[in-house]
């Protein structure tokens, strides 16, 4: 099972390794992980995308919390009315002609994404969906036309309703 | 306001923090710590003779006390060397602080001349750790630092501490230290009530109860709770290996050790049980067999004050995190305020207890020509248990023929490595209980495989005249590993033979020691009458001791708590 959980940890040296260091001690797998300071900058917020049995998930909220410099954790998808999920993806391909250059619009304007650079003979979109929807666009792209290069944000998580990580 | 440079302000907190004692070894990197602890008049430092015994020596000076320990190490070798010795303590939930040198800010990450990255190398093993980026991160890290090692679960915590923070130069104010706070940090304390409320009424209810004390309950200070409700409710207690002397031993109430080597009444009675009332143990594997098969009728109920210890093998159908002593306390009001049962309702339970232990009581045969390791400890007990004593061991045969045969009364009186299962950990444990308890009995216990891991820090036992008494149960093998080699793999004895030991005996004298050989044939209890009389120096007895001995019972790998191998033969 896959599973999202979101960690606020202290914004200090070292305490990246902690968490990443805990998940490969324990053999906990990582799918993706992301990082950045918070509205409070002394506090970051980390999204880990991992994932196993809800046991194990319990276990690992657990000892995430026994670290000393993380505040709290939650598992989204087990939150009471569920989770959101975003990943973003930026894609660069070539187009080394005026059919493909058309192809790419139209698949960025199918799926509402952005061109953010062109330059003679590339592309660079940007998306922003679910994984899953990530996934599609991507293959989709791929189906097209060749990728030079494809960078995903992993992904990024949230509580729906009012429920709240803070406070 | 006094202005002091930043290794004065170190020494000046660990003296308003009770500091009395640390273990370490200098270096490059903390000579100016070492140079204002020259000052100090509050705090003794014990030069130890490798990092590793210096971290052991905390270790022991804290669990026999009951206090933080404390070691100080330089940086690079300094530091790598603490590493085995902090994971025994980190297993253990001991709480230690270790200070170590570190290379300046600005020689940090260029491969400098003893440099290594401390706190990278010791994340896994400690509950936390502290780069101090400046001098004023000193003093509040290191009172981060023992609030976090003492509370909660235990643990050791690492403050590194770079050679610029520490200078003569640069001097700023003393604060003086107020309450800690950390908000990222609340160990819980109180059990939830309506989770107690359930525990009692469970436990009540139950007719096969057992009562399981773990290392917490040692190491919470909470083993007065513990008896007054094994009392009260007239419960089996069983301990784990941490748990020894949270119940006294030689109380009828009392089965002894579970486990792969415990009691075979013990873990009859675990597999038995209706209800276990766990209480400050994590049910480490070497205490449940496979936990599938685990006490497959009872439910479990289970005290921590470490909510990552609940479920995280057996699964807990009552969990309630907490201090064990206030959680205890808690359960001991609603008892007194609940009917309880007439405590005659256990007889029939009580009644097959004492038919387990009728049936395979702990014991072993005596070998003509042969001195057995049992014996040996059975000796020793005898001889040693009006005095009250410090018991330390070495990891191996030895440490559970001690855990066995030696019968603790009291906590706080076996200090072993149980979780790491360290060898060499008993010498310089020994040395550090004695440190924290200098005018009482302290033995340690060990092979003569583990005694070769640590053995340099008898000079440390020499310098200070303790009357330590050290029995090797020398059977020149790796004991431990050559009986899965007897049993499980056709008698290859592939590497545990330890031939060309050192004469322990000239080596007792090296280091200014009392030592002597006891042979089949001679008079065990003579042996070690002989070796409590000395007092003035420490005391090495080798007893040559049978080489094929088999530490029974051994529950079998992957099995049930009943599956255990009772006699040499393999049933």
């Amino acid at each position: 099972m896959r599973h999202v959980v979101s960690i606020l940890i202290e914004n200090e040296a070292g305490a990246l390794s902690r968490v990443v260091g805990l998940f490969s001690q324990r053999g906990y797998n990582i799918e993706s992980l992301t990082v950045a300071p918070t509205e409070d900058p002394t506090l970051s917020r980390c999204t880990i995308l991992t994932t196993g049995e809800s046991e194990e998930i319990e276990q690992i909220t657990k000892q995430l919390h026994k670290l000393v410099c993380v505040l709290r954790v939650t598992a989204i998808s087990e939150e009471p009315e569920g989770g959101l999920e975003r990943e973003l993806v930026l894609i660069k391909v070539p187009t080394p002609n005026r059919g493909i250059r058309e192809d790419i619009k139209s698949i960025a304007d199918i799926f509402s994404a952005r061109i953010i650079d062109v330059s003679a003979e590339v592309i660079t979109m940007e998306y922003v969906g679910s994984s899953q929807e990530v996934d599609n666009f991507c293959s989709t792209v791929l189906k097209l036309s060749d990728v030079l290069e494809v960078v995903r944000s992993g992904v990024l998580g949230i509580a729906r309703g009012n429920h709240c990580m803070h406070s | 306001m006094e202005k002091l440079n930043g290794a004065a302000q170190l020494v000046r907190a660990l003296e308003d923090l009770g500091v009395t004692e640390i273990f370490g070894y200098p270096g490059a990197a903390v000579v100016d710590i070492y140079d204002e602890l020259y000052n100090s008049k509050k705090i003794h430092h014990t030069l130890a003779r490798h990092e590793q015994g210096a971290v052991h020596e905390a270790d022991g000076y804290a669990r026999a006390s009951g206090k933080v320990g404390v070691a100080l190490v330089t940086s690079g070798p300094g530091a790598t060397n603490t590493v085995t010795a902090i994971a025994t303590a980190y297993m253990d939930s001991i709480p230690l602080v270790v200070i170590s040198g570190q290379v300046s800010t600005g020689l940090i990450g260029t491969d400098a001349f003893q440099e290594v990255d401390t706190v990278g190398v010791t994340r896994p093993v400690v509950k936390y750790s502290f780069l101090c980026k400046k001098p004023e991160d000193i003093v509040p890290d290191i009172r981060k630092a023992f609030y976090i090692a003492s509370t909660g679960r235990k643990g050791p915590v690492v403050v590194d501490i770079p050679k610029n923070c520490q200078t003569k130069r640069y001097v700023f104010e003393y604060e003086q230290g107020g309450e800690v706070r950390l908000r990222s940090y609340n160990p819980t304390v109180f059990g939830h009530r309506g989770q107690v409320k359930r525990a009692c009424d469970e436990l009540l209810k139950a007719r096969r109860p057992v009562l399981l004390l773990g290392g917490g309950v040692v190491q919470g200070d909470a083993c007065n709770e513990a008896r007054q409700l094994a009392r009260m409710l007239r419960l089996p207690v069983v301990c784990t290996f941490m748990g020894l002397g949270a119940f006294p031993e030689s109380d009828p109430q009392c089965l002894g050790m579970l486990g792969m080597h415990g009691l075979y009444a013990a873990n009859e009675i675990m597999n038995g049980s209706d209800l276990v009332l766990a209480v400050g143990c994590r049910f480490a594997d070497r205490a449940t067999n496979n936990v599938k098969k685990f006490c497959p009728d009872a439910t479990i109920v289970h005290i921590d004050v470490d909510p990552a210890s609940i479920s995280k093998t057996v699964h807990a159908d009552i969990p309630i995190v907490g201090d064990a002593r206030v959680v205890m306390g808690q359960m001991l009001q609603v008892l007194k305020d609940s009917e309880i049962r007439p405590n005659s309702e256990l007889d029939p339970w009580w009644k097959q207890i004492d038919e387990w232990r009728r049936i395979h009581p702990l014991g072993y045969t005596k070998k003509e020509g042969m001195i057995r390791p049992q014996e040996v400890i059975e000796k020793i007990y005898e001889k040693t248990k009006d005095l009250d004593p410090i018991v330390t061991t070495d990891v191996g045969q030895h440490q559970m023929f001690t855990a066995q045969f030696f019968k603790f009364d009291e906590p706080r009186r076996l200090i072993s490595s149980g979780g790491l299962g360290t060898m060499g950990f008993g010498v310089p444990a020994a040395v550090g209980a004695q440190k924290a308890l200098p005018g009482r009995l302290v033995l340690c216990i060990t092979g003569d495989g583990s005694f070769q891991m640590c053995m340099q820090e008898l000079a440390v036992a020499r310098k200070y005249a303790m009357p330590l008494k050290i029995f090797i149960l020398d059977n020149s093998v790796l004991g431990m590993v050559r009986q899965f080699q007897t049993v499980f793999y056709h008698h290859r004895y592939a590497g545990t033979n330890l031939d060309f030991n050192p004469d322990f005996v000239k080596m007792a004298d090296a280091f200014g020691c009392e030592g002597f050989r006891v042979k089949p044939g001679d008079d065990i209890g003579a042996a070690i009458d002989r070796a409590l009389a000395v007092k003035d120096r420490s005391c090495i007895v080798d007893f040559i001791t049978d080489t094929n001995a088999i530490v029974l019972p051994w529950q079998r790998a992957d099995g049930s708590m009943i599956e255990m191998i009772l006699d040499e033969e393999g049933n």
